[in-house]
């Protein structure tokens, strides 16, 4: 598997033009909108706190059957595309009501421009997982990005209910263990990524787009 | 003699700190004279001999005078700042001075299971003229420590006063007296096993028979943590103490209603007079014993004329719990009671053998039964309280013969005959088998038939539609977003569903009139005591208005209903704490409603259950009158379980603080509804404690399952099917005695 250097330089500079993600917030359901909570341009947060228990700011009201609903932010952000034209108006089940621009912290970007460049494993079952002993060992001594992994290897044991299975790598090339996604005996649900690999040539290369987006981008 | 001049003025520079941080700066200009002090201190030898002979007597002098000037003068809350002080006497100080020996017990100092509780065997010695007796007795208190951060304060953990339980249990096995020392601000509010409300009531249940003499001792009596080793035959109080349902601060904070933040100091010295918390507030209330008198703005660590004084107090208060359970006691209660000197005429053998212990547990029932009797609120009619009393005495001596007499003959006699049915039937096995057999197979087998098991049928209910589903409406299901709930249409909501959204569980907060209607039998609910009324014994200002726009919204006099019922044609007493009223806070009325029921139940042999709609805690504004409710109830609580009553107690909605951790968390047998948040304190008061934040399912029934608070979590739709199953299961054929 290799890197598409093109597509990865793509998505840097589409990052970089507009570093930002647009949630659409929608209605559930049918109803009236009754007031908007937010203008055109205010900023929102999302749930907060330690376990997340403060819910996020709240952005418009939707009455159905005279049951108020007030709908909130979801995700951090700025309020845009603001149907104003729509109050005290009927509105119909998923109908945009406002669009939250999100701007991408430095963090988030690394994780996408990763999810796309790395061979990811993923859970095949939600379960816990940890990393074979052999890998994990070799972990220790080497340090991430130089673990070295070849095809039929088993790289993870999937633990549920006491029963062990191992995860085998299966891609031919020369892979080296990037990331790991998960943290070990902590349940992880389906489909969620594990293990991140590269291929070593394209190491350096990912590095340093790694390096440059830490350079470059400050979280807002 | 100079090293002891400077040591001498070291002291008094403490005692103008001391005054300063008591009384404050400006105080008859007591920060100058510390600065004078100070200078002379640092520049000791400096000065000749005759200067600092002079200043000191001069200081001295001046200092007295200053100290009993600022005596003049305190308020309720320069006591409290008192008792906080880091120069007033510890518990350590105590075991130095007062007892002649000790050896603590369960850890020292910081490798301790919890430093803030001190266990110590100690010796403390009588002097009768010239023989010197010595007393073996244990000593459990809080220590507030000389600075030390390891202590908390004073606030026992949870497993602090499991450790306090067990050196108990150990001094009633040895037998000897236990002196309390209560010197905490509260206890610590976390629920990690085992719980603090659960231990608190563990605590207050087991000291309610203790069969050991027991003497307490308070400093700073701050709420349930002082109750959880303060339930003694003998309470003594320091001059300089306070005994308080709350700290001042927290009381402010309730006022205020903050949710976050400290409350105005103004508030706060409002409410330390509000809530009378001073040692003769408290005696005038009746809630101690006696009042150990202190130096002019309280005792301190070198105050060894105090520590004397405090000795002679325990062994007479000690002497005095002993010598009420003797027959022969009279010359020398009198001459106890005339004793001022330290040296005693007389010894007393603190021994007590089985007949003086249950005399011992005896009295200290009647003793916390009559405390505060005196605030209950309740119409006085001479005819009346004659026709309850023959009532009740008609009722007792009845169930005494039906139970006593009648049935346990009877129950003797059949367990006789069950017995040798069973050995004579395995003599003549073998040759009545074969004959049995044979006889069957010509005539047919006998079934025999079983009494009809009681059943429970939902027609038995009356027909109750609850005010909030009059509303032609929908809500939306607070875990709508987490499992998908749709809206639920209100009239369906509040009257099919019980309040509980179908799809996911969630339990919506009903009013108390609809347990009432929903979970026992068409008709059975008979509601007693109604008229005794919460009142206003402290006189909080504002409170009385509150009260009265509390009868009025609800049309009750108190917080707590008590009742007879049926449930499936079981009949039971059973008691309701209203979330409508006050928050279902417990005061003077509850807790007699609560005392007065659960004897009910225990004279009529039936099973007793407690349903808490909502309760708050303790009422702060009927200061040490309602926190002595905890003891008080509990001790009731014991006796009915002991008689082998059947006490199971069902939550609902918000539980916390006194209630939970007294007569509501000393059942055997507690349930909680789904909705139930259980637990000593909330999360401010837990932040403001521990400064750490708690998780929003902190007190979920969930986790006080998964704690061994509670023994199930019950569905609302099914509450009067398994409080039905609870009682057959629990109480069994014969449900009202084991």
């Amino acid at each position: 598997m290799k890197i598409e250097y093109q597509n990865l330089n793509l998505m840097l500079q589409k990052f970089k033009a507009n570093p930002y993600k647009i949630y659409p917030v929608l209605t559930p359901h049918t109803g009236y909108i009754k007031e908007f909570k937010v203008k055109e341009g205010d900023t929102v947060r999302g749930p907060s706190g330690k376990w997340l228990e403060k819910p996020g700011s709240p952005l418009f009201v939707l009455e159905r059957e005279k049951n108020q609903k007030i709908i909130r932010a979801k995700i951090n952000g700025i309020v845009q595309n603001l149907r104003t034209d729509l109050l005290n108006k009927f509105v119909e089940a998923e109908e945009t009501i406002l669009e939250i621009k999100h701007p991408l912290s430095q963090k988030e970007i690394i994780s996408e421009i990763l999810l796309s460049a790395l061979y990811i494993i993923k859970a095949p079952e939600t379960a816990r997982y940890i990393l074979s002993p052999a890998l994990a060992s070799r972990l220790e001594k080497q340090g991430l990005g130089k673990v070295k992994v070849k095809k039929g290897e088993e790289v993870l044991i999937m633990t549920f209910m006491k029963r062990e299975t191992p995860i085998y790598f299966s891609e031919d090339g020369n892979f080296v263990l990037y990331y790991i996604y998960f943290t070990p005996f902590q349940l992880v649900e389906r489909d969620q990524p594990l293990l991140g690999f590269c291929q070593e040539e394209n190491l350096p290369y990912l590095q340093k787009i790694i390096e440059r987006i830490k350079e470059e981008w400050s979280d807002f | 003699m100079k090293l002891e001049w400077h040591r001498k003025i070291k002291d008094l520079l403490d005692t103008a700190v001391y005054i300063k941080d008591i009384k404050g700066e400006k105080f008859f200009n007591i920060s100058s004279l510390i600065e004078e002090i100070s200078q002379v201190y640092e520049n000791f030898y400096q000065y000749d001999s005759k200067f600092i002979e002079n200043f000191i007597l001069q200081t001295e002098n001046r200092l007295n005078s200053i100290l009993e000037e600022g005596e003049k003068s305190l308020t309720p809350y320069e006591i409290v700042k008192i008792t906080r002080h880091p120069q007033r006497f510890t518990l350590q100080d105590i075991l130095e001075n007062v007892y002649d020996s000790y050896m603590e017990l369960g850890g020292e100092e910081e490798l301790n299971i919890d430093p803030a509780i001190v266990c110590a065997k100690a010796m403390i010695v009588r002097k009768v003229g010239n023989d010197l007796y010595f007393h073996q007795v244990m000593v459990i208190g809080h220590e507030k420590g000389h600075g030390e951060e390891f202590r908390q304060g004073g606030s026992a953990k949870p497993w602090g006063n499991e450790k306090a339980l067990r050196y108990m249990k150990m001094a009633e096995t040895e037998g000897i007296p236990i002196h309390f020392f209560i010197f905490t601000p509260g206890a610590y509010p976390i629920e990690d096993y085992p719980g603090a409300a659960q231990q608190i009531a563990r605590n207050l249940y087991y000291m309610a028979k203790l069969k050991v003499p027991t003497v307490a001792f308070i400093s700073e009596g701050g709420s349930g943590g002082a109750e959880a080793i303060g339930l003694a035959d003998m309470r003594l109080m320091a001059e300089k103490g306070y005994y308080s349902v709350i700290s001042p601060e927290g009381a402010a904070a309730i006022e205020a209603k903050l949710k976050e933040g400290r409350p105005p100091r103004e508030l706060v010295e409002k409410c330390a007079k509000a809530l009378k918390l001073t040692a003769k507030d408290n005696l005038e209330f009746g809630t101690i014993d006696r009042i150990i008198s202190e130096p002019p703005l309280g005792a301190r660590r070198k105050d060894y004329e105090f520590f004397r004084k405090l000795k002679f107090e325990l062994i007479r208060a000690t002497d005095e719990v002993v010598l009420q359970t003797r027959s022969l006691k009279f010359l020398r209660k009198y001459a106890l009671s005339k004793q001022d000197t330290e040296d005693f005429k007389f010894y007393v053998n603190w021994d007590l053998d089985e007949d003086e212990k249950e005399i011992l547990i005896e009295n200290r029932y009647k003793k916390y039964k009559k405390m505060a009797q005196w605030a209950v609120c309740e119409p006085k009619s001479t005819f009346k309280t004659f026709i309850n009393f023959s009532h009740n005495l008609s009722l007792k001596f009845k169930n005494e013969i039906k139970y006593k007499i009648l049935k346990a003959g009877h129950r003797s006699f059949k367990k006789f005959i069950d017995e040798l049915t069973t050995e004579s039937s395995l003599l003549f096995k073998p040759v009545s088998d074969p004959v049995k057999t044979v006889y069957n197979l010509i005539v047919g087998k006998k079934v025999k038939t079983k009494l009809p098991a009681p059943t429970l049928t939902e027609e038995e209910i009356s027909p109750y539609t609850s005010p909030l589903a009059l509303e032609d409406r929908t809500v939306t299901c607070p875990e709508a977003e987490k499992y998908g709930c749709p809206d639920i249409w209100v009239p369906d909501l509040y009257g099919e569903f019980c309040g509980v959204c179908p799809n996911c569980g969630y339990h919506f907060p009903l009013e108390y009139k609809w347990y009432l209607n929903n979970i026992f039998d068409k008709n059975s609910v008979r509601t007693f005591n109604d008229n005794i009324a919460s009142g206003n014994p402290l006189e909080f200002e504002g409170y009385a208005e509150r009260l009265k726009a509390a009868r009025k919204r609800t049309g009750l006099k108190s917080a707590l209903l008590s009742f007879e019922a049926k449930i499936g044609g079981i009949s039971l007493v059973a008691v309701m704490l209203v979330g409508e009223f006050r928050q279902g806070t417990v005061g003077v009325a509850e807790g007699e409603k609560f005392i007065r029921a659960i004897e009910l139940a225990k004279i009529t042999r039936r099973p007793f259950l407690a349903l808490v709609h909502t309760t708050g805690g303790i009422r702060i504004h009927e200061g040490t009158l309602g926190l002595i409710q905890m003891p008080r109830c509990t001790m009731a609580v014991r006796d009915y379980v002991d008689a082998g009553g059947l006490y199971i107690v069902v939550y609902d909605n918000n539980s916390y603080a006194g209630p939970v951790a007294s007569f509501l968390g000393s059942a055997p047998y507690q349930f909680a509804l789904k909705s139930t948040r259980l637990g000593f304190a909330g999360p401010r008061v837990i932040r403001e404690t521990t400064g750490q934040d708690v998780p929003p399912d902190y007190h979920s029934a969930k986790n006080a399952l998964k704690r061994g608070h509670i023994q199930g979590i019950w569905d609302r739709r099914e509450l009067r099917k398994k409080l039905f199953t609870a009682l057959l299961t629990m109480g069994g054929k014969n449900l009202y005695y084991r």
